[in-house]
């Protein structure tokens, strides 16, 4: 069957070639900008996205994502730039002259059309003969495992056979490029937990190029190999997961993906590759210089919050350089207890608050800590982020 | 079951009140066109009489002919205007006179119809058209077009566009889209629009009694004039027929568009 | 929204064949009742005297704007019949739509509260008298209440009057006609906004201690304005221009506007006059007319 499965050629191209960073983006956005009235949606947004990513785009509601989605599939078209699909402008095509398809939202399953019909739909357009038509039919439902159901109506599936009848038309076409609008907003949290797995593995499978549009940052961070960030219309910062995470390029971003604790300060001096920043709320702290070298001015210091340690008397020894370690006094103001983790606010003896996440390694709560309890938090310099106010 | 609760015995009090309200009238009416007796209030048994006695009068039987014909063909014509005027304001981008365009859609269906019938008979006058049942069926199409419009047009705005958007991204270009997505969506509509154009037709007296020529009654335009000599039985009876097709139309209409939504698949366990 | 837009270039078209039949058989004609309300009074076939002849040259058209007259206007100002007849017009607008809202409010607030799957059911049951002929269930009404009508035989077998009592031809007779052909058009928008209200409103009301006139007048009654609105207009507009129901039940002494204009046209075949009559009417209905026009778009149109 994997012989069989569907993949467009230029997919299939590029699948070995993903990695080289010479090979040709698939999609160029380029100075890509919508006007809606006197709402600017899309601010001028430039992208390149590979053969066979899976790449995400990830906002709050209103950001423009979904704008610059729908502009891809050709629902809206830009007022300015341009937008490249093999090398060709495709700005200003009609969706049906575009080799794109999308999933949509709440998948806009035709509700008088059997599942057969539905994903049949797209191929019938195309001007398929008939049995190709069945042939490809049967392989999608295999794909997306809904046998036994291609007769029944979309009122007569359950949320999740929506959603993989949604996925099946869209993959049926073996489109370009396949867009995904917030596909698994509709599924309850199991449910989406393992379809991500599923998307995620059928994209490789057939690898095909996916964009996903979401507002959930898990959800991006699990399946995505790049996301973009998007705000006010314009993207903030695209980078893996890992980046995103660890070295967010603003203030914003820091604290949009992920919890974050922000001290905001003024840099002191400079030690080698070690700033000190005296923050209001947390006195002076020991960072490390950022990549790209910042003169002096206002900073916030960033630090996740599960890589500040706890400790009841301060950092051991074994931690190895003491001289550098940022540690903070303060006592438990508020514990949260989430199963794996728990999160605890200190309240610091300067005057802040930082929390802290700890997993919970051991079953029995001998490590835990306790409200009002005096404890030492402590992180070294590596962890932390210095990120412009 | 908490629905139920909330409802409160007043509440089906005036429910039962007000379709009681609705329905004695006909029903009464339908009992007495068996009355045997020619005293319309004195019951004398069951009999068919003014049945027979309305097959009998010529002039009646062309009547109600000439209004099933206005009926059917000033409906069809307004289906089919109307549902183009629905997909244009409800799908269509701002185009010049659009405003004035729904104004024209709306305002006749409150409008009160010894306006709508004097006007359009001065035009027929000075377009010197002859009056008759071209004149009743134009007059009828231009009220009833408005009504299919609505319809169709509050169905269109219910539906979810991104079907549409949908059928497009598959490969259909938007005259496409619109024909094999939205037009099979909104058929139930479409179908109640032709009902209520047809029953509006088949209703009308001010409108038909303006626009139409002599020798060309109908059906309401005759039995307003016998209701208006009083009651007599034989109109108990044409008026029991007329419901009794208006029924048989709204069963074949609503069965119709079951059929149409399910049509082409196999049926499965609603 | 271009989005709209890939779609609106073709649906645009389907706007031109609707668009030029409503001109030309809905807004010209009513210039044609202007000219003829404007002109004299023939007695001839058709009965009036064209005012304008375009064939005849620029001076005949000169002449003609001079022959104008506002004659029939004055006529309809200065007449106390006409003007009784619009003032009795309005006032059974006005009483009717009243008693429409009163008996029409409750019927459909029960059906608001009925379990969902009922609701259909009683929607489809006070649709369905709207689909049998107007003419006919004002002429069910005939029958019932003649003077040996049903009416009369119930309220003597129960003793509640000695004698029959005259209800054709009486203000009482059309009342109960017109609310009876109108009761659908008040019942179906108030039960729309009703429906779509949620009960969850009702509940945080007397959660928050309203006792349940106080949770109906400060709560439910507000939330369900937009629908009285628009059953209001929906009844009172036609209604002042309603001619059958007032015919047929109503005494002949006071007449409405509908009765006068078509007097006017078939029995004195006076067509200027009735002209005349017919733009008055519209000029009266004009503003309940436009209002009616913005509610209709705007509920047609929501989320354009």
């Amino acid at each position: 069957m994997t012989d069989e499965l569907p993949r467009t050629d230029a997919a299939a191209d590029a699948v070995g070639e993903t990695q080289s960073a010479a090979s040709e983006p698939l999609l160029r956005i380029e100075g890509v900008a919508k006007t809606f009235g006197t709402f600017r949606a899309v601010g001028g947004v430039s992208l390149d996205i590979k053969a066979g990513e899976f790449f995400a785009l990830l906002g709050p509601s209103g950001c423009g994502k979904t704008t610059l989605l729908r502009m891809l599939a050709g629902f809206e078209a830009p007022d300015e730039g341009r937008i490249l699909l093999g090398g060709k402008d495709i700005a200003q095509a009609l969706p049906h002259e575009r080799p794109i398809n999308m999933m949509f939202q709440n998948y806009a399953l035709f509700p008088h059309l059997s599942v057969r019909d539905n994903i049949a739909f797209g191929l019938k357009r195309a001007g398929m003969v008939r049995a190709d038509i069945a042939t490809r039919v049967a392989e999608m439902v295999a794909l997306v495992k809904l046998e036994g159901l291609e007769k029944r109506k979309p009122d007569q599936l359950s949320g999740g056979q929506r959603q993989r009848v949604a996925l099946a038309r869209a993959l049926a076409r073996r489109p370009q490029l396949l867009l995904l609008d917030e596909p698994l907003a509709a599924l309850d949290k199991k449910l989406r937990e393992s379809t991500q797995g599923e998307l995620m593995e059928l994209q490789r499978r057939l690898g095909m190029t996916f964009i996903i549009v979401t507002h959930d940052q898990e959800e991006a961070m699990t399946m995505a190999s790049r996301i973009g960030v998007m705000r006010d219309g314009k993207l903030a910062q695209v980078a893996s997961p890992r980046e995103l995470y660890e070295a967010p390029r603003s203030r914003w971003i820091a604290e949009f993906v992920g919890d974050i604790n922000l001290f905001d300060g003024e840099s002191k001096l400079r030690d080698g590759h070690r700033l000190v920043i005296g923050t209001r709320d947390a006195g002076a702290l020991v960072v490390a210089e950022p990549r790209e070298p910042v003169g002096a001015g206002k900073f916030s210091v960033a630090i996740r919050p599960e890589k500040v340690k706890l400790s009841r008397r301060g950092p051991v020894s074994e931690a190895g350089h003491e001289t550098a370690i940022n540690r903070l006094d303060g006592v438990v103001a508020d514990i949260c207890y989430l199963g794996g983790t728990t999160t605890y606010k200190v309240k610091l003896d300067t005057g802040g608050m930082i929390q802290a996440s700890v997993a919970n390694s051991a079953r029995l709560d001998v490590d835990a800590y306790s409200l009002d309890q005096h404890v030492v938090a402590w992180f070294t310099p590596d962890d932390c982020v210095v990120l412009p106010s | 079951m908490r629905k139920v609760s909330r409802l409160s015995r007043f509440n089906v009090a005036s429910l039962a009140l007000g379709l009681a309200f609705l329905y004695l009238p006909i029903l009464i009416l339908v009992i007495y066109s068996f009355n045997a007796s020619r005293l319309v209030t004195v019951w004398g048994g069951w009999s068919l009489r003014w049945y027979h006695e309305f097959f009998g009068d010529r002039a009646m039987i062309e009547a109600a002919w000439m209004s099933l014909r206005v009926a059917v063909s000033s409906a069809t014509i307004a289906t089919l205007l109307g549902t183009l005027a629905a997909v244009a304001l409800s799908r269509g981008e701002q185009f010049h006179g659009r405003t004035l365009f729904s104004g024209m859609l709306y305002a006749p269906l409150v409008m009160p119809e010894v306006i709508a019938g004097l006007s359009l008979l001065l035009l027929f006058v000075a377009l010197n058209a002859e009056r008759g049942f071209w004149t009743v069926t134009i007059a009828h199409t231009t009220l009833t077009m408005c009504f299919v419009a609505v319809v169709v047009q509050s169905r269109l705005g219910s539906l979810d566009r991104s079907l549409e958007e949908a059928a497009m991204d598959l490969g259909c270009n938007p005259v496409r889209a619109f024909l094999s997505v939205t037009l099979p969506l909104i058929a139930p509509a479409i179908v109640a629009g032709w009902m209520l154009a047809f029953t509006l037709s088949l209703d009308d007296l001010v409108i038909a009694s303006f626009t139409t020529g002599p020798g060309s009654a109908t059906l309401p335009i005759r039995i307003y004039s016998e209701v208006r000599l009083g009651v007599k039985p034989e109109i108990n009876a044409i008026c029991t027929l007329v419901i009794a097709l208006i029924a048989v139309v709204i069963v074949i209409a609503s069965l119709a568009s079951k059929l149409s939504s399910s049509r082409g698949e196999s049926a499965a366990p609603l | 929204m271009s989005a709209r837009r890939i779609f609106a270039r073709p649906a645009r078209f389907a706007a031109i064949a609707p668009y030029v039949w409503m001109l030309l058989f809905f807004l010209v004609p009513f210039g044609f009742v202007l000219k003829i309300s404007l002109s004299q009074t023939a007695i001839a076939q058709p009965p009036y005297e064209p005012v304008f002849d375009l064939t005849a040259g620029w001076g005949a058209l000169k002449a003609a704007f001079a022959a104008l007259s506002v004659d029939n206007f004055r006529l309809l100002v200065s007449d106390d019949i006409y003007v009784f007849a619009y003032v009795r017009s309005l006032t059974v607008a006005v009483t009717a739509t009243a008693l429409l809202l009163l008996i029409g409010y409750p019927v459909a607030y029960g059906m608001a509260r009925l379990p969902t799957r009922w609701q259909a059911v009683a929607m489809v049951l006070v649709i369905v008298p709207f689909w049998t002929s107007f003419l006919i269930r004002i002429y069910a009404w005939i029958n019932i209440l003649q003077h040996d009508g049903l009416l009369n035989q119930i309220l003597l077998a129960l003793h509640l009057v000695s004698q029959p009592v005259v209800w054709l031809s009486t203000d009482s007779a059309m009342y109960i006609g017109i609310v009876y052909s109108y009761l659908p058009f008040m019942i179906l928008p108030l039960y729309a906004t009703l429906a779509k209200m949620e009960p969850v409103l009702e509940e945080a009301a007397s959660d928050l201690g309203a006792p349940p006139w106080q949770v109906f007048w400060l709560v439910t009654f507000p939330l369900s304005l937009p629908g009285v609105g628009a059953g209001v207009l929906l009844c009172f507009i036609p209604i002042v221009g309603e001619f059958v129901i007032p015919d047929l039940l109503a005494g002949s002494n006071s007449l409405m506007i509908g009765q006068t204009l078509w007097l006017e046209f078939f029995t004195n075949k006076d067509w200027p006059v009735a002209s005349a009559a017919a733009i008055v009417l519209l000029v009266v209905l004009l503003v309940p007319l436009l209002l009616y026009e913005r509610l209709q778009k705007r509920q047609l149109e929501q989320g354009r």
